[in-house]
């Protein structure tokens, strides 16, 4: 009888004070769990401390600093792989390119998805963190219809979609970072925060920047990746066995350790053998004529 | 003692149901432009569109969308990535921000890593193409304009638009 009159009120306290919005949920949920006896106060410890310790993940980077750290991974692989000032191509690019995107699982980043196509020969293509997507001039060579154009541009927002150029980030860069963020809650920040701010956005480009650019992601990310583009390849009308073809023409003209993609991702072979073994008993999608023209017309001799 | 445990277990299930829903109630814009459609679909007419840290009343939700309503009374469907659970802060020093405890519930906007943040690392890396980044964030392809082109491509979405 006395558990009884003591728990009630304590839990409409927690009501209350949680209609008023001032406590986590995470927190009156292990409260209420060791009220009832549910769970013991060690567990419910732990259970807190583990939410809090998940909060200082890229997760936890918000939209506007992933589009800040996305402008900054792009302006510095700029530096190595020049734009291609080719009007026509890149309006088509975008075009195709925002196509996909919508249709994704994160139609909407920050600052939207933008495409640019990169005066180079290597085969390659770079997806910085909030939606920018740089594709190289020997990447798209190796596509032989929109099709299949289309399928390196899903691949590409996949990664962008599962924020993995963000996962490159150390984590004790994003610690020192969120730390400073507390502090400017309160105020302004002072020179020697804004200095170690910089310092760890700094430190995040060349992560993120050398992750995409010479040791490349994980196998499972790619995987992760391919599998996306075959997802937004299938809801927007596209054809999924165009990422097959592509990957069939890419294995011809990229050398495994060789530079671009054949030092970065698993070889064309194994992320075909990755797939879903079904795909290939898909029946091949018609590719109509006016599809055919345009995609001949913006990227036919890039 | 069993109906006593009964109906504490059950306002413990009723208080977290309640958490979770306070929670979604109300939800905060956390994209540069938010996009209010007609219907939950990518496909759907863009009807509205919402800022930065605008506040949304969720009416309910369908999918990966939220049927929403604004401040100014306009409703429509907004996909959830451009949704955070988190009241987006404008300005620091703030008593929402006093109020936070921590920063679990709230996200500063135009802090961290920033314009001023950015202007900083120009300063120090001068060859930073930011040139074409700008001119790459001017290549801007409206979601009509998308749905034209897939369509002047005969390029058809089966088993219907999500």
């Amino acid at each position: 009888m006395k558990q009884r009159t003591m728990t009630l009120p304590a839990a409409l306290l927690l009501l209350a004070a949680l209609i008023a919005g001032c406590a986590s949920v995470t927190k009156l949920g292990t409260q209420l769990g060791q009220g009832s006896g549910a769970i013991t106060e060690e567990q419910a410890t732990s259970i807190n401390r583990s939410a809090e310790a998940l909060e200082k993940t890229f997760a936890d980077i918000t939209p506007e600093q992933e589009y800040y750290i996305g402008r900054a991974v792009a302006a510095t692989i700029l530096q190595t792989y020049p734009a291609a000032d080719e009007p026509a191509a890149n309006a088509y690019l975008n075009e195709l390119g925002q196509s996909l995107a919508m249709a994704s699982d994160r139609p909407q980043t920050f600052g939207g998805y933008h495409f640019l196509l990169l005066d180079s020969d290597e085969v390659n293509a770079f997806a910085a963190p909030g939606g920018l997507v740089l594709v190289t001039r020997g990447l798209v060579r190796c596509c032989e219809s929109e099709d299949a154009l289309a399928a390196v541009l899903a691949h590409e927002i996949g990664h962008v979609q599962a924020k993995h150029g963000l996962r490159a980030i150390k984590k004790s860069r994003l610690t020192s970072a969120l730390a400073i963020l507390t502090v400017e809650a309160a105020r302004n920040l002072g020179d020697e925060d804004l200095k170690q701010l910089t310092a760890d956005f700094e430190g995040s480009i060349m992560d993120v920047t050398q992750t995409l650019v010479n040791n490349g992601y994980a196998r499972g990310l790619e995987k992760e990746a391919d599998e996306a583009s075959l997802a937004i390849l299938g809801r927007v009308g596209y054809d999924p066995r165009a990422l097959v073809v592509m990957l069939v023409k890419m294995g011809e003209r990229v050398k495994s350790g060789g530079p671009g993609f054949g030092k970065t991702h698993p070889s064309p072979g194994d992320r075909i053998g990755a797939l879903d073994p079904s795909l290939a008993n898909k029946p091949v999608m018609a590719d109509p004529a006016a599809r055919r023209a345009r995609f001949t017309r913006a990227v036919g001799d890039v | 003692m069993r109906t006593m445990r009964r109906s504490l277990l059950l306002v413990a299930v009723l208080v977290v149901g309640v958490a979770a829903w306070a929670a979604v109630q109300q939800m905060s814009v956390q994209v540069r432009a938010g996009q209010l459609r007609a219907t939950p679909s990518y496909l759907g007419k863009v009807a509205a569109s919402v800022a930065y840290g605008d506040r949304l009343t969720v009416v309910q939700k369908q999918g990966a969308w939220y049927s929403v309503k604004d401040a100014r009374g306009r409703s429509g469907w907004i996909h959830e990535s451009a949704l955070t659970t988190k009241r987006v802060v404008l300005k620091s020093g703030s008593t929402d921000v006093a109020a936070g405890a921590g920063g679990d519930e709230i996200a500063l906007a135009g802090k961290g890593f920033n314009e001023q943040v950015e202007g900083e690392y120009k300063a120090q890396n001068a060859d930073a193409d930011y040139a074409w980044v700008d001119r790459m964030e001017a290549m801007v392809v409206a979601p009509e304009q998308a749905v034209a082109f897939l369509a002047a491509g005969e390029v058809v979405a089966k088993g219907g638009a999500q």
